[in-house]
């Protein structure tokens, strides 16, 4: 059954480098394409790292590897991802006359799709 | 042996080293940067961060063509006339991006937007955009870093996380240098940050205060009833934040007892719900507590010469991004004119993307409508954005390959030192070359 999380998609130095290295690379593509969940989650949930997970906001929906982030840096109920495809192909188009599409603190579902 | 700015020694092997080199990954721009160049490869980056050894080392001359027309190698002549016709045959073009391109460039990709009564907007829309519109609304205390670094001692970090997006913020500026009035640095200063998760930034502070997401506004603003001495509702103000008012309390009694207080914020709070009304919460804040000390605040600002964009934009139009020039002259309106709507409501008829990658960070609709139209792409790199385009042209890199001028997050200009030349032009050579086509299509006088 889907839950209800926030997603808070971010910068983290691994990104910033793979971007240098190239976007089509593997340290960048590996970043933009783990989902962190915090480790209460985690074990809640019954997910290990790369098991499958479907996000499903209102802007769109993707298919993503889950990781647990690291102690105490998330709390229950949110997810992180690094910025990239998968993180902004979950904002809605929608920026409320400000130009910025509201790409933090995005409402998904999360559907377990396979364990690895 | 003490180097001059911008000196370069070479040895007999060709092996030069460039001191005080300029790292344009991110608004840090790190000007102490030692380089060693060996065969037009950077093999040693002294001083730089993670991202900015990232930046130098793996700095390798594309070997893609310079210019591609529909995916296929094209002469550049050839694609300056194909972009030149694209963006003059256009009822609604768009030029956007600018962040990674000296100020030099933006300020040719302005002049071509206004020539062909374009809209021109950067990265900053979907950046500190908001923040943008929070300084009009409510104005900005500010300062420059060296300010930061010899005066600064209360340094509060809200929704930002400098560890990661700028390495060298707190060693160069915030938290670590001993200044004129902070003989002994890191201990004569008190480090805050807010944020929803406890990043790796959160280490490097005394006080962590986790506040519940999407609640930035209200924490804010119950800051500034605390600051006023305004009485509130301790349960409702846990309910609305997450957070303890004697935490808030704390906060407040610390911000006013602060010599020199800095608020640093981040995209935590223009990426969030809320976005330009955060900022402006946050503004206000600085503004109420110079009734007591003196605050300022800043935008961590991200790409290395996002803030240059903002500064040219606003001198050439009188506005920072989002800038329509359809009736002759300029005019401003965030939502209205800035790309990711622009796009997304399938407007733009041409667009011109400059160092930036939309194809990868807009939204679905956005990108959709985007690949249904004719474009020109200039990137150092190979991106989901290049690929995609009508006429992709591989520049040279800014501040390795060519000179110019980028602004630092405190508006301070900073020269580039180049290492060594490539093969592909400078997006100044693409933008002039491109900008002389469009005024003989137009038929506008040299």
């Amino acid at each position: 059954m889907a839950e209800s999380f926030i997603l808070i998609p971010g910068r983290t130095s691994e990104q910033g480098c793979g971007i240098s290295e190239g976007k089509f690379q593997e340290k960048y593509q590996s970043q933009i394409n783990t989902l962190q969940v915090s480790p209460g989650d985690m074990q809640r949930l019954g997910l290990i790292k790369g098991d499958r997970v479907r996000l499903t906001s209102e802007g769109g929906q993707v298919e993503v590897s889950v990781v647990s982030a690291p102690k105490d840096e998330l709390p229950d109920g949110i997810l992180f991802i690094a910025y990239g495809d998968l993180s902004c192909r979950l904002m809605s188009a929608d920026t409320h006359g400000s130009g910025m599409p509201t790409s933090k603190g995005i409402d998904v579902t999360m559907d377990i799709l396979a364990r690895s | 042996m003490a180097h001059t700015a911008s000196e370069v020694t070479a040895n007999a092997e060709g092996l030069k080293v460039i001191y005080d080199a300029t790292c344009t990954f991110c608004g840090c721009v790190c000007d102490d940067i030692d380089l060693t160049v060996q065969d037009n490869h950077i093999t040693e980056a002294k001083r730089a961060c993670v991202l900015g050894k990232a930046w130098f080392l793996n700095h390798s001359i594309d070997d893609r063509p310079s210019c591609l027309i529909d995916g296929k190698p094209a002469s550049l002549e050839a694609g300056y006339d194909r972009a030149a016709r694209i963006l003059t045959d256009a009822r609604y073009p768009i030029v956007y991006g600018l962040s990674d391109s000296p100020c030099e460039a933006q300020r040719v990709a302005v002049s071509i937007a206004d020539w062909i009564n374009g809209t021109v907007d950067t990265t900053t829309s979907v950046c500190h955009g908001p923040s943008g519109m929070a300084f009009q609304g409510v104005g900005e205390v500010t300062c420059s870093l060296g300010e930061v670094a010899n005066r600064g001692d209360l340094i509060i970090f809200w929704g930002a996380n400098p560890a990661e997006s700028h390495p060298r913020h707190f060693t160069r500026y915030s938290l670590m240098p001993k200044g004129m009035f902070l003989p002994n640095g890191r201990k004569d200063r008190t480090c805050v940050m807010v944020d929803v998760r406890r990043t790796k930034s959160a280490k490097a502070a005394d006080i962590f205060i986790p506040i519940k997401p999407r609640c930035d506004f209200e924490a804010l603003w119950t800051l500034r009833a605390l600051v006023k001495g305004v009485e509130l509702d301790p349960e409702q103000v846990k309910a609305d934040t997450g957070v303890e008012i004697s935490v808030w309390q704390d906060l407040a009694d610390r911000m006013k007892a602060a010599r020199f207080g800095v608020m640093f914020f981040g995209m935590g709070l223009t990426m969030t719900r809320g976005k330009h009304a955060n900022t402006e919460a946050l503004l206000a804040l600085t503004k109420d507590l110079n009734a007591f000390t003196r605050f300022v605040s800043k935008p961590n600002r991200g790409h290395g010469n996002v803030t240059g964009a903002d500064n040219v934009v606003s001198w050439r139009t009188g506005y920072p991004f989002g800038v329509n020039h359809a009736r002759g002259y300029p005019r401003f309106n965030p939502g209205e004119y800035t790309t990711s709507d622009v796009l997304s409501r399938c407007e733009a008829d041409a667009a011109m993307m400059i160092a930036c990658d939309p194809m990868a960070n807009f939204s679905q609709p956005a990108r959709n409508h985007l690949a249904s139209i004719p474009y020109i792409a200039l990137d150092a790199k190979e991106t989901p954005t290049t690929r995609a385009a009508a006429v992709a042209f591989t520049v040279a890199t800014y501040g390795i390959n060519t000179g110019g001028t980028v602004y630092r997050m405190d508006d301070v200009p900073i020269p580039l030192r180049p290492a060594f030349d490539s093969p592909h032009p400078s997006d100044f050579e693409v933008l002039s070359a491109i900008e002389s086509r469009v005024k003989n299509i137009l038929g506008i006088r040299a």
